[in-house]
């Protein structure tokens, strides 16, 4: 490589596509998807449905995990048991978000944090918003608990939790 | 550094049109638990590397390597994703072996297709997104253009690819574990529905889910396990050109360039005597017959003749795909090299039952990407 | 340890820019002809093909690698692609490696390429779809949340301040400047970086790396070809990789571990005890700021908390005593996923050869290291070059 060479690639700016100087072929591709959630997420899918949190104990190296998994990463073995857990932990860590998922910006900032659920191991943590709370007042290693939609519009999803507040 | 790699340990799960009860994850776990039971393994102390096959769009998932680790045993170990087809992660892992530098490797593939509600338009984004897509056309138009001209210049016939579909799903009744078994005969294909003329819908294998893992071996850990080695005795892989209108219409050119190599290594000149058995890809019928003729097993023309002789019956002189293939055993996407590699095994180490073939010290394993590619591997392995 | 010893024999790459009018293919052609050209062989020298390309969502073509084979010198030839996310670029001569290591090959063609910008309205959109489908997705999470959880967890187990990490934008979007190929280099103070837009707090915007389309390329050959092709080969003398769980929020962020178990096993291989001694000159994976430090401390070249130090007392300057990302890195050259990391092995590749030009650090460095990162932060893949 020589401070001389010259490197190929020909780069266009914005305009170049907006005002279509430039070819484009567009596509909007059809791709759609109905996921069988198995024995490990469909238990833990209607248990929030219920209002409660589940997860799963491997005896040998005698982890309870959250989300459950029927096999044990560490053993590579089967886990042995469902364990009710509670509906609050604490912050493991969190950030403020000024995006969307689409990179276009909000008003309102959204706290997305990885709460450690109480009842599971210890790092046993699951990837949820705060509410609630100002974004300032977010502290980490602050207790937090689930505040759920009301039953009659739970639907098995991740989303029947609508955030976890401090408590 | 090894000479010699072995398949040590192979399992895979049940295929089926639908799996609702599971989850992908929970489909690994299976595979991978009888594979290394087969293998009497431990993958957190006993496997060096993993490697796993599969594709973004097939799973709805963006970079799907992601997910793979913990269900295998492979977390926070050597695992890597190839997005290409189980035979290509069996010639990854055995390449991996012939370093030196590792002596255990797992190799997985599974398919989940029936999760996907738009299978058609998914396969559709494989297409040039410029050139082709824009035609608006269903994808397994180009295998109705390839069958057209296979059969123009090899002179076979609609009714003996009708035959590779009644004896595959004829064979598919002694295996347990293939979803689409049937007594059928040429002549029902041939009145199927018209699909992608001159397909009709039976000359085209269904999608089936289910999971297979297999474990590879340098010799010297192959010996010091307790299992019967089956050697990998040569490996190729090829791709044609990608382009529609590049490519060689009738001929499957990247089978046949696979095969050279797999045979320059086993020390093949005459593969239709030196080997007992194949399973080939039979995503579409007619492409039995047109692969038989790239590997050599045939003369061009005359893959169609010989399936109508009964050669390749499972009491046939040739046998090709006892298991079923994908039109008997469902297609498995990625996973197809890797049910087919299952298949040989178990017949050299003559676990075959009903299907069992007798006295078979060698066969081949070969598989294809599907439309639109023009990407295929083989594999041929051997007893001691 | 005996094993057949693979050099790289050839580089090249594209500019690397927001939007390329070439298409991923052309990309592609662009980098492998480079590189076949720099070391004089031609598509009938080599024998197989490696491609490294990420998601195929950013494209919206199904089965990418087939679609850009052709532009990567793949007819008829063996060709296969590995994925492993953001690691993709260190993982494409790790897999060249195992075809030529294998004995199987004499020569391979490398190719990383990335053509972000076909995704509309941005591709950051596409990474929503990396994340869980069930438990995740209906949170519709951006990508840099979890960049910003990770930084946070890193900035609270040692202190550490974004001025310190500020310091690594700085840095490195100054060393880009003398990068022929570069997107985005500036001069710019760590004040800019703290002024600049907050994203996802604790990252603002100047602490990210662009959205890039680009490619890179690199000849890979066996010992006996090696040394005749070229009188100075890079030996490929280490190589590495881990991947972690997939249950990211089980696992402790501050420290990446999976980098840490990938670098053992490639400074087992190379032969390499103190790290920090042996090795001249490092390209770790930056997409954010912060991850250099995160990546130094997994690669063992620096205590854990302490690379926020070794960066403001200047010793991660191309002029200091370690030079970490001369080439200006992800947030000075830009980031095309897969080409990115490709663009770091080819860095060293020519840093040890002395044809860095502007960038070339001092000293005559005889071992260097590159390494990438990537998927839900769960993977690490390093390569130790040595001249």
């Amino acid at each position: 490589m020589t401070a001389d060479k010259e490197f190929p690639g020909t780069p266009l700016s914005d305009e170049d596509v907006s005002q279509g100087k430039v070819l484009i072929t567009e596509t909007d591709p059809n791709a759609r998807y109905a996921w069988d959630a198995g024995i490990a997420i469909g238990r833990f899918l209607a248990e929030l449905k219920k209002g409660r949190i589940v997860g799963r104990r491997c005896h040998r190296c005698r982890r309870t995990m959250v989300p459950p998994r029927m096999f044990c990463e560490q053993c590579f073995r089967p886990t042995d048991e469902w364990v009710y857990l509670a509906d609050s932990g604490r912050v493991n860590t969190y950030s403020i978000s000024y995006i969307r998922w689409d990179a276009s910006r909000v008003e309102e900032p959204t706290i997305p944090a990885v709460i450690e659920i109480d009842g599971a191991s210890k790092g046993m943590g699951i990837m949820h918003l705060l509410g609630g709370v100002k974004p300032e007042d977010v502290q980490m290693g602050m207790r937090v608990k689930a505040v759920w939609k009301p039953a009659r519009q739970r639907e098995g999803s991740i989303l029947d939790i609508r955030y976890f507040r401090p408590y | 550094m090894p000479d010699r790699v072995a398949i040590v340990g192979v399992g895979h799960t049940q295929f089926r049109a639908t799996s609702p009860g599971v989850s992908y994850k929970e489909l690994m776990f299976e595979a991978a638990t009888r594979a290394y039971a087969d293998a009497d393994l431990d993958p957190r102390r006993d496997i060096d590397s993993f490697v796993c096959c599969s594709e973004d769009f097939s799973e709805g998932t963006s970079i799907f390597d992601e997910y793979v680790p913990d269900q295998i045993g492979a977390a926070l170990r050597p695992v890597h994703t190839i997005s290409g087809d189980g035979l290509q992660g069996l010639a990854a892992a055995h390449m991996q072996i012939l370093t030196g530098a590792f002596d255990v490797v797992a190799v997985e593939a599974h398919s989940k297709t029936s999760n996907i509600l738009t299978p058609h338009h998914v396969l559709a984004l494989a297409l040039d997104p410029v050139f082709v897509r824009s035609l608006g056309a269903h994808p397994h138009f180009v295998a109705g253009l390839e069958m057209s001209r296979y059969l123009a210049e090899s002179g076979t016939s609609r009714e003996q690819c009708g035959q590779v579909v009644a004896k595959n799903r004829g064979n598919a009744l002694f295996n347990d574990a293939a979803a689409y078994a049937a007594d059928l005969e040429a002549e029902d294909v041939l009145q199927g529905e018209p699909a992608f003329w001159p397909l009709s819908r039976l000359d085209i294998s269904a999608p089936a889910d289910g999971a297979v893992v297999v474990v590879l071996a340098s010799e010297a850990r192959a010996r010091a396990l307790d299992v019967e080695p089956i050697w990998i005795s040569g490996v190729g892989w090829c791709s044609d050109s990608f382009a529609l209108d590049s490519r060689e219409w009738g001929t499957a050119a990247y089978a046949r360039l696979a095969a050279e190599q797999a045979y320059r290594q086993a020390g093949i000149s005459n593969p239709r005597r030196e080997i007992g058995f194949a399973e080939v890809d039979d995503t579409f019928s007619y492409k039995e017959l047109q692969h038989l003729e790239a590997l050599g097993v045939f003369r061009p023309g005359h893959a169609g003749l010989a399936t109508e002789e009964g050669a390749t019956q499972l009491d046939g002189e040739f046998p090709v795909n006892p298991s079923g293939g994908s039109l008997g055993v469902g297609h498995l996407g990625e996973a197809n090299g890797l049910q087919k590699v299952v298949e040989v095994v178990r017949q050299l180490r003559e676990e075959a039952g009903p299907r069992q073939i007798p006295d078979v010290e060698m066969g081949l394993a070969q598989s294809w990407r599907g439309v639109p590619t023009a990407t295929g591997a083989v594999v041929i392995l051997s007893r001691e | 340890m005996g094993l057949r010893r693979v050099a790289i024999v050839g580089a090249g790459m594209t500019k690397f820019m927001r939007r390329a009018l070439e298409t991923g293919r052309e990309l592609s052609w662009q980098a492998a002809s480079m590189a076949l050209e720099s070391c004089e062989l031609t598509l009938d020298d080599v024998d197989g093909v490696v491609i490294g390309t990420g998601p195929d969502c950013f494209d919206g073509v199904h089965m990418k690698g087939e679609y850009l084979s052709d532009g990567c010198g793949a007819w008829q030839k063996p060709v296969m692609r590995g994925y492993v996310g953001g690691g993709t670029g260190v993982f494409s001569p790790i897999q060249g490696w195992y075809h030529v290591a294998s004995g199987l090959f004499d020569v391979v063609l490398v190719v990383a390429e990335e053509k972000m910008s076909s995704c509309h309205p941005h591709p950051q959109g596409a990474f929503l779809t990396i994340f869980d489908n069930m438990l995740e997705r209906p949170l519709e999470p951006n990508l840099i949340w979890i960049f910003a959880l990770e930084m946070q967890r890193y900035m609270a187990a040692y202190g550490v301040s974004k001025r310190d990490i500020a310091l690594v934008s700085v840095k490195n979007k100054r060393n880009a400047l003398d990068h022929p190929c570069a997107q985005v280099a500036e001069d710019i103070t760590v004040d800019d970086v703290l002024n600049s837009e907050v994203m996802v707090w604790p990252v603002n915007r100047l602490d990210v790396s662009p959205v890039s389309d680009g490619a890179a390329a690199v000849v890979l050959a066996a010992e006996h070809v090696a040394k005749r092709v070229t009188d100075k080969p890079v030996w490929i003398d280490g190589v590495g990789w881990h991947l972690d769980t997939a249950y990211w929020t089980n696992r402790d962020l501050y420290y990446p571990k999976y980098v840490e178990y990938a670098a053992r096993m490639a400074y087992r291989m190379a032969g390499i005890t103190e790290p920090r001694k042996q090795i001249n000159v490092v390209e770790p994976y930056d997409p954010f700021s912060y991850k250099e430090l995160h990546h130094l401390e997994g690669l063992l070249l620096c205590d854990k908390g302490e690379a926020p130090q070794l960066t403001a007392d200047g010793v991660t300057q191309r002029n200091g005593d370690l030079p970490v990302c001369p080439s200006g890195g992800l947030m000075g050259v830009g980031n095309p996923i897969a080409a990115s990391g490709l663009m770091k092995v080819s860095e060293i590749f020519w840093q040890l050869r002395g044809e860095a030009g502007k960038r070339q650090v001092p000293g005559k460095p005889t071992t260097g290291l590159a390494q990438a990162w990537g998927d839900l932060m769960q993977v690490g893949t390093v390569v130790v070059l040595r001249i």
